[in-house]
């Protein structure tokens, strides 16, 4: 069984991002990291793959400059291989050229079950596994809580807003998995000292197909207009507990008569 | 200037129809001339007087899906409807596990990009901007279609106060659903709903949330035994939903469920920026945190700096003895 996962290297969450006020995209100077919401779907897919017995992870990314930092995670976890998508023309792309080009890089690999996170961190538009799927026009599920192969296909439990849905889906299709569905593996001195000799397959736009004027900025079905400091909220008052704190949430309350 | 004509996503919840869904027709009607629906399912007869009241004239409905999966069945049938010049300008769907899903294979039946993540819609000219927080919330992004529509947008639930325009009940029509060919096949085989006491987290006038402070699982019973205390729902930030102390369903935040209640109670929560955007909506914040740099209490009305496992039991003692 072969498994693409797609994955995301971004800047690190806990050293907050900027927009380059030039290009309105998000900077990316700073050393990117595997997106934490993909580990799981990394581990999901080696965890499948042991348990068929037979197949490869391969890792599927795109990046606007040949960045592999968060590829090296992924791989020194146990994925095979890596195919990266790295050209300058990408930067600015949407969502949809995403999923395309993406899709494009999956298609090569004819694999039988795509994973991708529900949504990236720093992103977070929550719509490219979906869209993945669409372009190779194969059936999805998204949001899922955990996946197990049952002959030719596989079954799933879908988060819903009031639980969940057991859903069944045939292969090949795409799944986009919740955090929480597993739990990562941390890579072993041995995983990312073998990482170092993994294949990382680098393709440009056109390498699959894509002119320079269908991706990127030009190819964007959106423009930028605005960019501007949200209205904040004032903070109010804080105190330090004496062991009496307390009486003061109860007055507060008591004030805004919620008690 | 306005548009010819939106379709709004219509979403059911218990058989009535969902606030998001009540929230989109409002500003829709704004925007558009005509606001219309579509609808996944056979059954908008149910919802046609709601809708209507909304300012919905039409429901457009999928016919029985037969437990497919919404995404696909129904994305197709509103592209075959545009393609066939039956369609609107601007789609506007809730973000809502399956209206990303319709929302995103729409956007590549119709080759257009859609746009999430929205909290507010305005136009310029004939265009739709959608403005887009990002960065937790601390800067908003203006967002403009470029070339010709449908303009497809995914908007976050609570943007807009639903206020209804006294319309007549919709008419109801079907959709044509087109042959699905490969991407047919997923299928809702059984349905489970957690049960929980209580008022919905979302709709609770108060919550109480718990986060990493709390040390261990089993001291999120001081969260819930709070929000008993108070009437409230009892919700989480992402990092104890991750670690498996509560379920996904508490989560409030960026992922999660979005809540504006009256009190917002933030228990051992730091304040990533994950959460914030799904909280900070609240009319009143009260944090307790022992860390005085944790970014909750840059929102909170009042904030204790302290220890929750102190402040925690002393308050729903104090409660008690009311």
């Amino acid at each position: 069984m072969d498994v693409v996962v797609c994955v995301k290297q971004i800047p690190d969450p806990a050293d907050p991002g900027a927009l380059d006020p030039e290009t309105r995209t998000l900077k990316r100077d700073v050393k990117l990291i595997l997106d934490e919401s993909d580990s799981y779907g990394v581990e999901m897919a080696l965890q499948l793959v042991d348990a068929a017995g037979e197949g490869e992870v391969t890792l599927v990314s795109m990046a606007p400059n040949n960045e592999r930092s968060g590829l090296a995670t992924a791989l020194a976890m146990g994925a095979e291989s890596a195919v990266l998508v790295s050209d300058p023309a990408l930067q600015g792309s949407d969502s949809l050229t995403t999923a395309k080009i993406l899709a494009a890089a999956i298609k090569e690999k004819n694999p039988d079950l795509v994973i991708a996170g529900s949504e990236s961190s720093d992103g977070y538009t929550g719509t490219v596994p979906e869209q993945i799927a669409a372009v190779l026009d194969l059936p999805s599920v998204t949001a899922a809580k955990s996946i197990t192969v049952d002959g030719s296909g596989i079954k799933v439990q879908r988060q819903t807003n009031a639980g969940y849905d057991d859903v069944e889906c045939p292969m090949p299709c795409v799944v986009s998995v919740t955090a929480g569905v597993v739990e990562p593996r941390y890579p072993s001195f041995k995983g990312i000292m073998a990482a170092k000799n993994k294949p990382v397959d680098e393709k440009t736009a056109s390498d699959l197909g894509f002119d320079e004027g269908s991706v990127g900025w030009a190819g964007a079905g959106q423009e930028i207009v605005e960019v501007a400091e949200a209205p904040q909220r004032d903070a109010g008052e804080v105190i330090e507990d004496d062991g009496e704190a307390y009486n003061r949430i109860v007055s507060f309350l008591e004030e805004l008569k919620a008690i | 200037m306005t548009l010819s004509k939106i379709w709004v996503l219509a979403e059911a919840e218990n058989g009535e129809v969902a606030s998001t869904t009540l929230e989109l027709l409002t500003k829709a009607r704004d925007l558009a001339d005509t606001v219309e629906c579509f609808y996944a399912g056979d059954d908008a007869d149910d919802l046609a007087e709601t809708l209507g009241e909304y300012g919905c004239e039409t429901v457009h409905q999928t016919g029985d899906l037969d437990g497919a999966l919404v995404g696909v069945p129904t994305a197709a049938a509103v592209a075959a409807a545009v393609e066939a010049g039956d369609g609107p300008d601007a789609i506007l769907c809730g973000t809502s596990y399956d209206g990303r899903d319709i929302a995103a294979r729409l956007s590549v039946k119709l080759d257009r990009t859609a746009i999430t993540n929205v909290v507010d819609l305005e136009l310029d000219g004939e265009a739709l901007v959608g403005t887009e927080p990002i960065f937790g919330g601390n800067t908003d992004v203006k967002t403009k279609f470029a070339g010709e529509g449908p303009f497809i947008a995914l908007v976050r639930p609570k943007s807009f106060a639903p206020e209804p325009s006294g319309g007549a009940e919709a008419d109801v029509e079907d959709l044509d659903v087109p042959d699905l060919g490969s991407s047919a096949g997923a299928t809702v085989t059984d349905r489970h709903v957690e049960e929980s006491d209580g008022p919905k987290l979302d709709e609770a006038g108060i919550v109480v949330a718990g986060g990493r402070g709390l040390g261990e699982a089993e001291k999120f019973a001081m969260v819930e035994d709070l929000a008993k205390a108070l009437g409230g729902a009892a919700g989480a930030s992402r990092a104890i939903v991750d670690a498996g102390w509560v379920p996904y369903s508490s989560q409030v935040g960026q992922t999660g469920k979005v809540v504006k209640p009256d009190v917002y109670i933030a228990a051992g929560i730091s304040g990533a920026t994950q959460h914030l955007v799904g909280m900070k909506g609240s009319k009143h914040i009260i944090a307790i945190n022992k860390d005085p740099e944790a970014p909750i209490f840059g929102v909170a009305d009042l904030g204790i700096v302290g220890d929750v496992h102190k402040v925690m039991p002393q308050l729903l003692e104090a409660l008690a003895s009311r």
